[in-house]
């Protein structure tokens, strides 16, 4: 399968601790690749320096062959790579729809209009519309995104990440904070992403990291200690012994 | 009656002023977590500018628009030079770097016009005044600050509601660090915003210098009254902005004189000429707390 997402050797250290060290991993076309570990183990780091919010000491990182170490977070994000955060990150005071089709608006960069009316704009409308009604959440979007439950706002996020068509996707542990009862909901809609963009998924959720996902690595303390199909993950000692005393 | 009405009107006019100041200030607090106290030196740089364009040119016009223009140019080279490095540090370091500056442009502004205080006439168009009830009459250029003040409300008030940068912009005051994830580019946003800031706050300055005297300082206070009103009306809110601005400029107006008034009834003279006084400059500080203690966030807070 293509390759969309290339990590390489990459390192970083805040003071003396090391966060990230000489993490390699790759991500393929369709592919959902989960990055699981202990907390601490340097997983949202990770996937600061792949988004550009933080920049890595050593090593390189590239999108569908083109070097992005050193590029800044919207560059990356217009290049294809979109983002969740682990903590609820939608605008408020904003529409369900608004949200989206400032996803879409954002991503076009310098070639759109900046001065234009925003509700004029019906491509970004269009599109967002369609990432609604892909997260199944079309009926709500004249809704103030504020006013929406928990899950539909984690819902929400993902139409806003998938909204732009981006090539890769970072989820920061999209079930961070859902009831029991939206786990479930959310996983099936994660489910019918894939294919779509290639996902890299760090989650905390090992039921929902081993339904979705087609390949895991485990991280411990900044480090790759297994990596590989699920079933094998699962059997791994290294793995086991990095999560004693922890539920796995 | 007639004498109320001329302190609502003074108190929408010196509203307006805070609201051109605070309107740049509040963005740049709320997009980039930047406090400027250097902000109100824009506003008397304008000021200084218009004079020195005035006398050039002869012309209010000119000096207007080449003043605030090249206060919009100075608000560049300054993010440039000093403010792009103090992103992301502690407000500590934002705050002592930009009072430093304060004083640095201060003493330059000294140098280069003079300590001794510089006016700016009112445009002979607009000298006359408009005859009020029982006789009393208020300046046209007043009421000309008021429009000029509105319209330059009414068209922010569409950019930043109705356009695809205004909304970019609106989403950054929220939450700039997922507005930058989604593509953009959040440091392009931060000039902009600090050029046109700079350059309102600049337009602030020419439009009052010809009711003030033009002097190094001058600023001082209307920079603490344009931080009490980005406080009250939510950080990040340009609508916050604007409606605390005009609601700090009649409470200290319209307070000032009722307060004055209330404490000559109440008390003896001369205590009331103590009293009144104090209790008047305290006025929009109680105002801030009242709203403080009902919305923590302002009047419209935007923060998440």
């Amino acid at each position: 399968m293509a390759e969309v997402l290339h990590v390489e050797g990459l390192s970083k250290t805040f003071g003396a601790l090391w966060v990230t060290r000489e993490v390699s991993l790759t991500l393929a076309a369709g592919e959902v690749h989960a990055v699981i570990g202990p907390n601490g183990a340097g997983k949202t780091t990770l996937i600061h320096q792949i988004s550009g919010v933080v920049l890595p000491d050593r090593g390189r990182i590239s999108l569908r062959g083109r070097d992005i170490t050193r590029a800044r977070p919207e560059a990356r994000a217009r290049a294809g790579l979109a983002r969740s955060f682990q903590i609820t990150s939608v605008l408020p005071e904003f529409s369900v729809l608004e949200n989206v089709a400032l996803s879409v608006q954002a991503r076009e960069g310098r070639a759109m209009r900046p001065w234009g009316r925003a509700a004029a704009d019906r491509e970004a409308n269009a599109r967002g519309m369609a990432a609604l009604e892909r997260m199944a959440m079309a009926d709500r979007a004249r809704r103030l995104a504020g006013t929406l439950s928990h899950g539909e706002k984690r819902q929400l996020e993902l139409a806003m990440a998938i909204a732009a068509d981006p090539v890769a996707l970072l989820l920061d542990e999209p079930l961070a904070g859902a009831g029991p009862e939206e786990v479930p909901r959310l996983i099936e809609l994660l489910r019918g992403m894939k294919g779509g963009a290639a996902i890299l998924l760090v989650e905390h959720d090992m039921e929902a990291v081993f339904a979705l996902a087609d390949r895991i690595t485990v991280l411990a303390e900044g480090r790759v200690i297994a990596s590989g199909q699920p079933d094998a993950v699962r059997a791994d000692e290294a793995v086991r012994a990095a999560y004693l005393g922890e539920d796995f | 009656m007639t004498l109320l009405l001329v302190q609502a009107l003074n108190g929408v006019q010196l509203g307006l002023t805070l609201f051109l100041i605070a309107a740049g200030l509040t963005l740049v607090f709320g997009v980039m977590d930047f406090i400027n106290l250097a902000h109100g030196v824009q506003y008397m740089v304008g000021a200084y500018l218009a004079v020195s364009f005035y006398d050039a040119s002869g012309s209010f016009l000119l000096a207007l628009v080449g003043a605030s223009l090249a206060t919009g140019a100075l608000g560049l080279l300054l993010e440039a030079l000093v403010f792009r490095r103090l992103m992301g540090r502690g407000h500590l370091d934002q705050v002592l770097a930009t009072f430093g500056l304060i004083l640095t442009i201060g003493e330059l502004v000294r140098l280069i016009w003079g300590t001794s205080p510089l006016q700016l006439p009112v445009p002979r168009l607009l000298s006359g005044a408009v005859p009020l009830m029982s006789g009393m009459g208020y300046p046209v250029y007043r009421i000309m600050l008021i429009v000029v003040g509105l319209a330059v409300a009414g068209l922010m008030a569409l950019v930043i509601g109705r356009t695809k940068i205004g909304m970019q912009l609106r989403a950054g005051a929220s939450n700039a660090a997922m507005v930058n994830a989604l593509g953009v580019d959040i440091h392009r946003m931060f000039r902009l915003v600090f050029g046109v800031g700079a350059m309102l706050a600049g337009f602030a300055g020419v439009l009052a210098a010809p009711l003030v005297s033009v002097e190094a300082g001058m600023s001082d206070n209307l920079l603490i009254l344009a931080f009490v009103v980005i406080v009250v009306g939510g950080v990040g809110s340009v609508r916050g902005a604007f409606i605390a601005a005009i609601l700090v400029g009649l409470v200290d107006t319209l307070g000032r004189s009722l307060v004055t008034a209330l404490a000559l009834a109440l008390l003896p003279p001369m205590a009331a000429g103590h009293v009144g006084p104090a209790l008047a400059s305290m006025l929009i500080y109680l105002f801030m707390a009242a709203v403080l203690a009902v919305r923590p966030a302002g009047l419209f807070g935007v923060r998440a």
